[in-house]
């Protein structure tokens, strides 16, 4: 009767919220952003130390919910080393999945948010990170929100 | 000064509770496979069969546009919206129906007031008085005045997690600078009642005018505007078993007469030339447009309903749930954080599980059946005060029963373990 919750917090996701990984700020970032999710108070920040097109080194800190925090700690490691380009295609992908379920192509461990589709109101907690790393390797200054976006 | 002990007479009874619950028919579903328990009454209230049977029997038998209509359906529409004007005056103990302004509820009430009255009244210099725990739609509007005139915003602070307003500091915010003091009765994140006769006496004192936010009282207790004392009173159909999108303004008159329109249109007035218009007494200058006829029906049965079960009695099992709730969250010790008061609290507990977010307590509970609400409660300046981003929220109404409260806590035992923090 509790499928769905073990869904959406997979055994991985559990593990990631109690100890994130890459949680702490990075000397020598050399971009940042914010993540805000004014409807839950959920406040993110990641730091990416780029080497031309790559990431050479990530990490995050702030306070939100289990998927927010699970999610923001497995997006660092997922795109670590990978370039902006790399980056722009796994943020497609885990958009469709938490949206829609459907895994599109090989996203490793990030397949733990399948589960998310099954609860709209959650998506948003899923996605908030993905919104903040895109916001940073586009140099945009700005805090990203989850409200201004439809996702 | 004497005040009319005016509570409307509900002799005390016993009142068969189960019986009452079987008036709400949504009450009686499985959700995720668990039988429903609804634990957010302070969002909003189900509706009983009588509010339903009002709003069909309107639909059915005598819908039309009011005033002006000659014909048969909008005389009794005319009637009936008149009629639930006088209900609702009699149910907060207004001395007329020319003191109750309808309005879509709560958040427009206060809106209208920091439009039509703050405009006229509010310079440059002038303070607006409220307290930390209003609700925001008790502190944007005055922001916005505030904005617009140049007044400043003081709030009355309050006494960190046990949520009482400090009253110690009263005399200093409470000055001759203040133009209006707007307060919650009933706290909606903390379950405080505010002393709102005592607070609404001080402001008099010192010519200072007042608003209460009976949002969260209205359903709950009884309303009584003349010992209260207060010059605006506010409240939302929809938290007291009427329908969403009906809500009342109560107005001293001569407060009320001296404001000029809140929006313009039909209804609103007298006569109406190319280049100028004149407007309506009090009530309907305030009142634009077609109301919400129907909801006003459904307000009026929610009041019926509501008066028949005694609001001393509910008010008396809303508070015994809300101690039972309190005392069992109490056992989980370190594992919990209370916000609020320890005693003389309303039905409603505010929380942290320690070590999870707000959100996945609501989410796990949901799938046991379990309706609570997480989040900030549209409070973000308080929950930034008490250091917390977010609380969980069990708010009952008098529907509820023990039972599903032993539920309700045995579900945050299983969340704890859940999450792996018991």
């Amino acid at each position: 009767m509790f499928d769905d919750l073990s869904d959406l917090y997979q055994q991985v996701i559990l593990d990631h919220c109690k100890k994130p990984r890459n949680f702490h700020e990075l000397s020598g970032a050399t971009r940042s952003a914010q993540g805000h999710n004014p409807l839950c108070g959920d406040q993110l920040k990641l730091f990416l130390a780029m080497d031309g097109e790559v990431i050479k080194d990530i990490s995050f800190v702030g306070s939100g919910c289990c998927i927010s925090k699970a999610s923001a700690s497995l997006l660092t490691e997922a795109v670590k080393g990978k370039t902006r380009a790399e980056v722009q295609k796994i943020f497609e992908q885990v958009h469709e999945m938490v949206t829609t379920g459907r895994v599109v192509g090989d996203v490793g461990k990030l397949a733990v948010f399948a589960g998310v589709h099954k609860f709209p109101a959650r998506v948003k907690c899923a996605i908030l990170a993905w919104h903040a790393v895109m916001a940073a390797l586009q140099g945009e200054g700005q805090p990203v929100s989850t409200e201004n976006d439809e996702t | 000064m004497t005040t009319e002990a005016a509570v409307p007479t509900e002799p005390k009874q016993a009142v068969n509770w189960s019986a009452i619950r079987a008036d709400f028919p949504i009450l009686d579903q499985q959700v995720h496979g668990q039988p429903l328990i609804y634990l957010d009454n302070a969002a909003t209230t189900q509706k009983p069969r009588a509010v339903l049977e009002a709003l069909r029997h309107y639909y059915e038998h005598d819908n039309a546009n009011v005033h002006r209509g000659i014909h048969e359906l909008s005389n009794r529409a005319t009637n009936a919206l008149e009629a639930a004007r006088s209900r609702a005056a009699q149910f907060i103990n207004a001395r007329s129906a020319d003191e109750i302004v309808f309005t879509r509820g709560t958040t427009e009430g206060i809106n209208l007031v920091a439009q039509a009255w703050g405009s006229k009244h509010v310079k440059a210099g002038d303070t607006i008085l409220l307290t930390e725990m209003e609700h925001h739609s008790n502190i944007v509007p005055w922001q916005l005045l505030a904005e617009r005139t140049g007044a400043q915003l003081v709030y009355l602070p309050v006494t960190g997690d046990i949520g009482l307003l400090d009253m110690n500091r009263l005399d200093e915010c409470l000055t001759r600078k203040v133009k209006l003091f707007a307060m919650t009765h009933i706290s909606n994140s903390l379950g405080t009642i505010n002393p709102v006769v005592e607070l609404c006496a001080r402001a008099r004192q010192l010519g200072v005018t007042t608003l209460v936010d009976a949002a969260q009282s209205a359903g709950h207790r009884p309303i009584d505007v003349q010992e209260i004392g207060c010059d605006f009173l506010v409240l939302s159909g929809h938290k007291m078993c009427g329908p969403t999108g009906i809500g009342v303004l109560y107005g001293r008159p001569e407060v009320l007469e001296a404001m000029p329109p809140y929006q313009g249109g039909g209804e609103m007035i007298l006569n109406v030339e190319f280049q100028r218009s004149t407007w309506k007494q009090a009530p309907h200058r305030f009142e634009a447009g077609t109301p919400d006829i129907s909801g006003a029906v459904g307000l009026h049965a929610a009041m019926d309903y509501l008066e028949k079960i005694g609001r001393h009695n509910i008010a008396e099992h809303d508070q015994e749930l809300g101690a039972y709730a309190y005392a069992k969250l109490t056992r989980l010790g370190q594992g919990i954080r209370l916000f609020g008061p320890h005693i003389g609290r309303a039905g409603l507990v505010s929380f942290r599980l320690k070590d999870i977010h707000a959100h996945d307590v609501v989410t796990v509970a949901d799938q046991r059946g379990v309706a609570l609400r997480g989040g900030h409660h549209c409070n973000q300046p308080l929950m930034r005060k008490l250091g917390v981003e977010s609380t969980a929220r069990a708010s009952f109404f008098f529907y509820n029963t023990t039972a599903e409260i032993d539920r309700f806590v045995e579900v945050l035992g299983e969340i704890q373990k859940f999450f792996g923090v018991a």
